[in-house]
Order: structure tokens, then sequence, then C-alpha cells
């Protein structure tokens, strides 16, 4: 009998399961994108405005020109890194939100450390590697609280995770409004600027910042980290089946903290360069939703690193059209935000397909006793 | 036929049918798994439904309780033809079954249990005009099961039989039973078909049981039905028919090998010593209490228990799953801790029970399954964290070959695989190398008799060749056939160790089922 049943799954077809497997992760998500269009087009209807203006919009916005190519990837640089911190947790069998909160301490952290490294007259060249290290040592150690206390007390990540980034804006906030308050800055309380010597320039021949290129060699670094070693080997067969990873005598609760230190340090590396390359100084402009719609892009990127690439620049592009749409089509800006929650529970729904479309299956074979 | 008024005391006891299937044939797609199968399984029978994993015996049962719809052929009860579309119409006909896992709810009562069985349980229950028709109907049954108490707290031998009389409540006196005593103790196993069988001789029930145990089959069965590879291949008087004869029919021409081959031990040394293990569970509670016991090497140590008992803990703990509250865990005199760096320099191995559960990643593929204890080490790492999938491949090509590990493809997901096919890719990871101790659980549960053996035999080489084998088993055969000593796991300790020529069935049974006795 089992000699039947394996004679009859894929490869009677010319795909074996890799294929099967790749083709599900390319035709699901974009499956749930197009299925999630269509359904932000019966909302635009209902509001009496034409969803062909509105995608028109988003391509112009997005991708219409130099300028709004790259505004989106400037958009896109953030995302990236977050969609990484909510991807490589994941893998391990975490879901984290935690990436909005180190995102904030990261970039609060470099901020901080900048003001006596600016005010003593370092170099930036020293000082700018210093705040980035500092704000990936911050976020890092954010997270890792988490998946601490996931391991070691039963605590939830998911809950500590989210609940420890209120507690990172309160801190940006203390000191913001407090002891490391700006006098010049009254409407918005912010650090001291570090100047415009401090700032990470863009990269050269574009007006994008330094951020894009990190993302991009983070991605690509963690792709390698989770399926070329023994390091993310482990971590896969964590996430896989803890049991199983017990078993074999694995270091579970260091591999989940080191995957959420990593996810942590993303994040707070995000930060350094919202502080060091857009705003100059930290205070609430940080708290600008990046590390939520980086949950999104690593759900449609399926946690692929290299996937998250493309998706954030995606999401980039959204972001970046919601001016756009809000001047011309006389709506809020906040409609972008409809289209991302509609695109999130579209793709929820479509995590049910895998391994569930018809033309990909095996023929079904007997149950067997 | 309403329950409610079936369980009228007044009433004599109804009949069980007869139920024949004729040319019931199941394709799924281009695969038949039922191909022209016809039983006859008269009134009052107690008929085994015999055969290998993927016989198809599921697939007829999920037939006849109308869970699948079959291609061609039908069912005739007393020989009336009758259309069964879904597991309601089962139902209504009186056609019940006992699945291989309870289906009781165990924080609610025996009696609760049985009335919300039923299709007309109402939303609001009277239970002053409940109690005692429940009363009356227990009085009528040729065994009780305490109605008051919580299901939770019942042996797993009254469950089972709750389950039966649950079928007998709703009037289901055709009652299919799918392996009913895997999870029983000898003693209860007897019990509970012992009382089936006097039940159906008296004409009051007809039982179809799936079985994959011979002696059980000789002892209460009537009449047997073999399939194979969803054909029948045999059927006749299951008294009058050898072991041997129904084991060909199950099994065909498919060389097996010989019960194991035990080499005679020169080299006696202990090598694995457990040194009063105390493990709790999350609530606290000693689910390991103080077990010492010494395995030596090239000696087979089985550990028999009902299901429960603490034997799962003490793998789990010897695993590294469980942390140990208390006492500790020597090899070779040296102090082991269940960490990856000790496994390889101990040489530990295991066949944990449930390996899709315990040993592998589902999601992960074959290939990658069978690395997991190589795969930091060269040649797949290189400098200890680089990975090279090339390597990796060509191992777990070799060990598919070596193993007989059907699959498509050593990259196909290993959750795709079948039961036995799983198990023997976890074999070949953990049985390739040299291996100084075995922690082996349930190895064969749920498996086909070709793949016991073949499993059985890998064990007895390991201990062959000196290796020290810690095996756990609910399988008293299995304990029986393997073992060098025999140890038996009750509440929590060691309640009782012997060697296997000084020992038999019914001592080992007798401490299996001591706590339970002695709760009761």
């Amino acid at each position: 009998m089992t000699a039947v049943v394996s004679a009859t799954p894929a490869t009677a077809r010319g795909l074996d399961p890799k294929a099967i497997a790749s083709i599900e992760a390319v035709l699901i998500p974009v499956g749930a994108l197009v299925a999630s269009a269509i359904l932000f087009s019966f909302f635009l209807l209902a509001l009496g405005k034409s969803p062909a203006t509105f995608f028109n919009l988003v391509w112009v916005g997005g991708f219409g020109s130099a300028f709004s190519i790259q505004n989106t990837l400037q958009r896109a640089a953030p995302l990236i890194l977050t969609g990484l911190a909510f991807a490589i947790p994941a893998r391990i069998g975490l879901t984290l939100l935690g990436a909005e909160g180190a995102l904030v301490l990261g970039g609060f952290a470099a901020a901080a450390i900048a003001i006596p490294m600016v005010g003593g007259g370092w170099p930036p060249a020293v000082g700018l590697p210093i705040m980035a290290v500092t704000a990936m040592a911050a976020g890092g150690l954010w997270v890792g609280i988490a998946g601490w206390l996931r391991h070691y007390r039963g605590v939830n990540e998911t809950i500590s995770s989210l609940l420890l980034g209120y507690i990172a804006i309160a801190i940006m906030n203390f000191f913001v409004e407090g002891a490391l308050r700006d006098p010049a800055s009254a409407n918005k309380p912010s650090t001291m600027p570090i100047g415009d010597a401090w700032r990470i320039g863009p990269i050269p021949g574009t007006s994008v910042h330094w951020g894009l290129a990190a993302g991009i060699v983070l991605a690509v670094a963690l792709h390698i980290l989770m399926s070329r070693t023994t390091f993310g080997f482990a971590a896969r067969m964590t996430g896989g089946n803890v049991r199983a990873a017990r078993a074999q005598g694995l270091p579970v609760g260091a591999l989940v903290v080191v995957c959420c230190a990593i996810a942590g340090a993303c994040s707070g590396l995000a930060g350094f360069y919202e502080v060091a390359a857009i705003h100059g100084q930290a205070n609430a402009s940080l708290i600008a939703g990046y590390g939520f719609t980086g949950i999104l892009v690593a759900f449609l990127a399926r946690q692929n690193p290299l996937a998250i690439v493309p998706v954030a620049i995606l999401f980039g592009a959204l972001d970046a059209a919601g001016g756009l749409v809000q001047r011309r089509m006389a709506m809020p800006d906040a409609t972008v935000l409809v289209l991302q929650g509609i695109i999130f529970v579209v793709l929820l729904v479509s995590e049910t397909f895998y391994g569930r479309i018809p033309f990909l299956q095996p023929k079904q074979t007997g149950d067997r006793t | 036929m309403n329950a409610a008024a079936a369980i009228t005391a007044s009433r004599p006891l109804q009949r069980g049918p007869a139920l024949e299937t004729v040319g019931m044939t199941k394709a799924f797609g281009a695969f038949t798994a039922l191909d022209d199968v016809s039983i006859d399984v008269r009134a009052g029978s107690f008929h085994a439904l015999l055969g290998e994993n993927g016989a198809g015996k599921s697939t007829l049962v999920k037939c006849i309780m109308g869970f699948y719809n079959a291609t061609r052929g039908s069912v005739l009860l007393d020989g009336r033809e009758s259309t069964i579309r879904s597991p309601r119409d089962a139902r209504d006909l009186g056609i019940g079954m006992v699945y291989q896992h309870f289906t009781l709810v165990p924080c609610l009562t025996a009696a609760e249990n049985l009335v919300i069985s039923r299709a007309d349980a109402p939303a609001v229950f009277d239970w002053k005009k409940e109690k005692p028709k429940l009363e009356e109907f227990m009085d009528g049954m040729p065994f009780r099961v305490p109605l008051n108490g919580q299901v939770s707290s019942l042996s797993a031998g009254e469950k089972q039989k709750l389950e039966i009389l649950k079928l007998l409540y709703l009037e289901q006196r055709f009652m299919i039973l799918d392996e009913p005593t895997s999870v029983l103790t000898p003693g209860e196993a007897d019990e509970v078909l012992g009382l089936l069988g006097e039940m159906a001789r008296r004409g009051e029930v007809t039982v179809l049981m799936i079985s994959h145990k011979f002696r059980e089959v000789k002892a209460f069965c009537d009449s047997f039905s073999v399939l194979r590879r969803g054909r029948l291949t045999g059927t006749g008087d299951a008294q009058a028919a050898s072991v041997a004869e129904m084991s060909r029919m199950m099994i065909g021409d498919t060389e097996v090998r010989e019960r194991a081959v035990r080499a005679a031990r020169n080299d006696s040394r202990p090598v694995l010593d457990l040194a009063g293990l105390v493990a709790e569970d999350e609530e606290g509670r000693r689910v390991v209490d103080a077990v010492n016991l010494k395995v030596g090497a090239g000696e087979i140590v089985g550990i028999a228990g009902v299901s429960g008992n603490g034997q799962s803990a003490l793998v789990e703990v010897l695993s590294g799953q469980r942390g140990l509250a208390d006492g500790g865990i020597f090899i070779n005199g040296k102090p082991f801790e269940p960490k990856r760096r000790d496994f390889d320099r101990f040489k530990v191995f295991g066949l944990p029970e449930e390996p899709l559960k315990n040993a592998t990643v589902p999601r992960m593929s074959v290939a990658e399954n069978i690395a997991f204890r190589s795969y930091d080490k060269p040649p797949i790492a290189s400098l200890g964290w680089w990975l090279s999938p090339g390597p990796m491949r060509r191992k777990a090509e070799e060990l598919i070959a070596r193993y007989r590990v059907k699959t498509t493809s050593p990259d196909s997901p290993i959750e795709a695989l079948s039961g036995g096919n799983v198990q023997r890719a976890v074999l070949a990871r953990e049985l390739s190398g040299e291996v100084d101790v075995l922690i082996v659980a349930n190895p064969c549960f749920g498996l086909d008799f070709a793949s016991v053996a073949e499993i059985r035999a890998q064990i007895m080489e390991q201990r062959n060749r000196g290796a020290a084998v810690l095996l756990v088993s609910e399988d008293l055969d299995e304990i029986l056939e393997l073992s060098d000593r025999v140890a038996v796991m009750s509440g929590g300790s060691i309640a009782y160790v012997a060697p296997i020529g000084e020992t038999d069935r019914n001592t080992i049974g007798g401490y299996m089922g001591g706590q339970h006795m002695a709760g009761h």
C-alpha cells in the first residue's frame, strides 16, 4: 500500500514538492492582493469614487516619476527593517509586535547618545557608527526581553512585545519632554538636533537615504543566516516543532532570545536612520506606524527575508501615494490605511489555501488506517 | 429510532442486526482505496476486520458510517438495502462506532456524557427525570460505569466501557470498534472484549472490530475478513483459521524479517544509570517519582505500564523535553545532561513515540529531518556554522535508499510520508551511526506488520552491537519479544523489575494494573 501511495503524488505531473511550494508562495499572496483590490474597489464605489482613478493615482504617486520612485524607496527603507523584525522571530515560531517600540527606542537611543558626541565635537564618521550600534543594542535588548520572558517565564510574547512597545514610547516621551528636551522645540518636544554635519546624506545620485541599502543588505544577510547556517537550521527546527528541537538537545531558550534580539536590532536600526537621515532628532515623528506596517509586509512576503524587499517597496508606494490620493480624490489619507487593513484580513484568510489549491495537489489517496 | 423512547426499561433488549457490504468500492481520483469489497457480518457475530496500515479498513468503515460516499456498492442491513449518505443516517439505522481515541467530554460526568450524546438532547435537562431513566438503562446492561463521577477520573477501561454503553444507550446495536484495546491494559482489554463477546453471543449486539492483534482475534472473535491493498483477501472462521493463515492473507507475499535474533551477551557493565529521577508536570505533581534503573551494555530493559503512569514523562526527561526536579542521569559513571553536546559525546540516540510530534519537524524536508543529528558537523557544516546542502542531500539519499524510506523526493516535507516511512526516516537518522545508549518509546505504535518486524529487528541489532537500550512500550508483546529485563512503571515509579526468563505476561499485567486495583 505504501508503494501505491508514494507512487501517486506530484512527480507524475513533473512537479516536485519544492516547486509546488514556491508556486503557492507566489500565487496565494498575489491572489490575496488582487482580491483585496477588488474588495477595496467596492468600498470606493460605495463612496462614489472611481477605483480606476485610485489605482492610477497609486501608480503615479508610487512609481510615476523619478521623484515618486525615490519617495517610495525612502518610505520602503524602514519597512524592510521592520518587516525583517517580524519575519525572523516568526521563523522560530514567535509572533512579535515589538517593532514599533523598538524602532522608537532605537531612534531615541541614537539621538540621546549623539548629544554628548555632537557637543564634544566628535567627528561624525566615528559618532554615526556609535549611534547605529547604540540604536541596534537598545532595540535588541528591548525585544530580547520579550523573548526572555517567553522562554523562561512563559509570558505570551505577542502581548509582552506589544506592551513593551508602549513602555518604549513612554520612555522616549519622558526624556524628550524632560531631561533631554531641546528648549528650542516649543511645539513639538524633541531632543537636541544632531545638526546637518551629522546627517546621513542620500545615496549618491538619488534623494534616498542609506537606510534602503542597509535594509537590502540585512535582508540578504538574514536570508543567508536563516537558510545556510547552522543557527538558521536550528531556529527553523525550533520554530517548526519545539518538542523535536528539545529532543535534539538544542538550546531553545538561547535561540529564542537571539532571534528576538536580531528582530529588535533591525527595528532599532530603522529608528537610527529615521533620526540620522530624516528627522535629525528624536520626537513623536518616530511613531509613524512603520513597526505595524512591517507586520503586513512580512506576512505578504511569507516571512521570506528576500521577498520582504519588493513587498516593502510596494507598501512604500502605497504610503507615498497617500498624499496624491488625498489631494486629487478629496479623500482622507487614511483611505490607504483602509486598503492596508483589507489586505491584512484577506492575507490571513488566504493562509488557509496553502496545500489546498486543487490543480496543484497530488491526487488524493485513501485515508490510511 | 428515538433514543429517549428506546431506553424505557419495559422493552426487551433489541437484537444486533446483520450487515453486509456488496461490491463496496471507493476511489479517490485515480487511486482506488477500496476495490469491490463484500463482507458479511452475521447478526450477533463478533467479526474481526484485519489488515495492514493502508489496507483500506478505515475506508471501508467510513463508507459504512457514511463519512464517505462509496463510489460503487451498497450496504445491506438485515438483508435490506440501506442508503447511508451521512453519519446521521448511520446513527438513525443503529450503526455506531467506538473510535481509537475517546470521544467523551472529560469534565462532564458519565451521566451527562450519555445524555448529551442523544440526537434529541434538549436545551435544558430535567435531571429529576433523566437520572432514574439512566439508572434503569444501566441496570439492564451487562456492565456498569459509575454515573456520577467525572469522566476524567475514570480508568481507561471504564472510559472504553462508557463509550460502548453510549452506543447501547443510543440503540446502536451494530458496533464498529476501531482498535478498541490500544489504550487498555491486557486485563482491561480482555474484560471489555469478553463482555462484548457475551453480548454478541446472546444476539444483543453485532460487533465489527478493526484489530492488529491476532491474540485478541483468536480469543474473542468468531469470524474475520482480511483486506489487503483495498481488496478482500480472505474471510473465515476466526477459531478455525490459524494465525499463520490470517497473517499470510494480511501481508501477502511480502517478505517479513524473522523475529529479531538475540545474540548472547558477554558484556554486562552498566552503561545507563538513572538515579532517583523525579520530574513534575505543569501543575507540580510528581509524574516521575524516584525512578532508579540501570541498563547494561548489550541489554534491552523494557518498561511496561498502562499509558499515563509516567513512562512518557520519563522519556521526556531523558530526551531533554522535560526538566529534572531531582536525581541524576549517569552514563558510564559520568553525569549526563540531555543537551546536544552530551547526546553526541555519549552517543545517545532516541526513537520517541509519535515521531511526527517528537522527532521531526513536519514541514521541513525529509533530507533536513534526516540531518538533525549531523547538520552541525562536517561534512554538512564547515567552520561549525556554514551549511552545505549538497552533502546533506547526498547523505539523505544514501540513508533513504538504505532504510527504504518511501518518499517522492528528499525535498518533500516529511509530513507527506506515511507513518511507517516517517519512523524509518527517524531510524535512519538515529541508528545509522554508532550508538551507545538508545531510548525508545512505543516505536511501532500504529505501524503495519512488516514495518513492525523491521523496526524491532533494528532495535535488537543495536542491542547485539552492545548498545544499552531502554524500551518504553504500551505493547506488552513488544516488551516480551525484545527485552532482556522487564520493569513495570506504575504511578510514576518502578513497581517491578525481573529478568525476562523469570516473569510472564500475567505477573507483569498484575503489576501494570496494580495502581488501578488499589484505587478502587
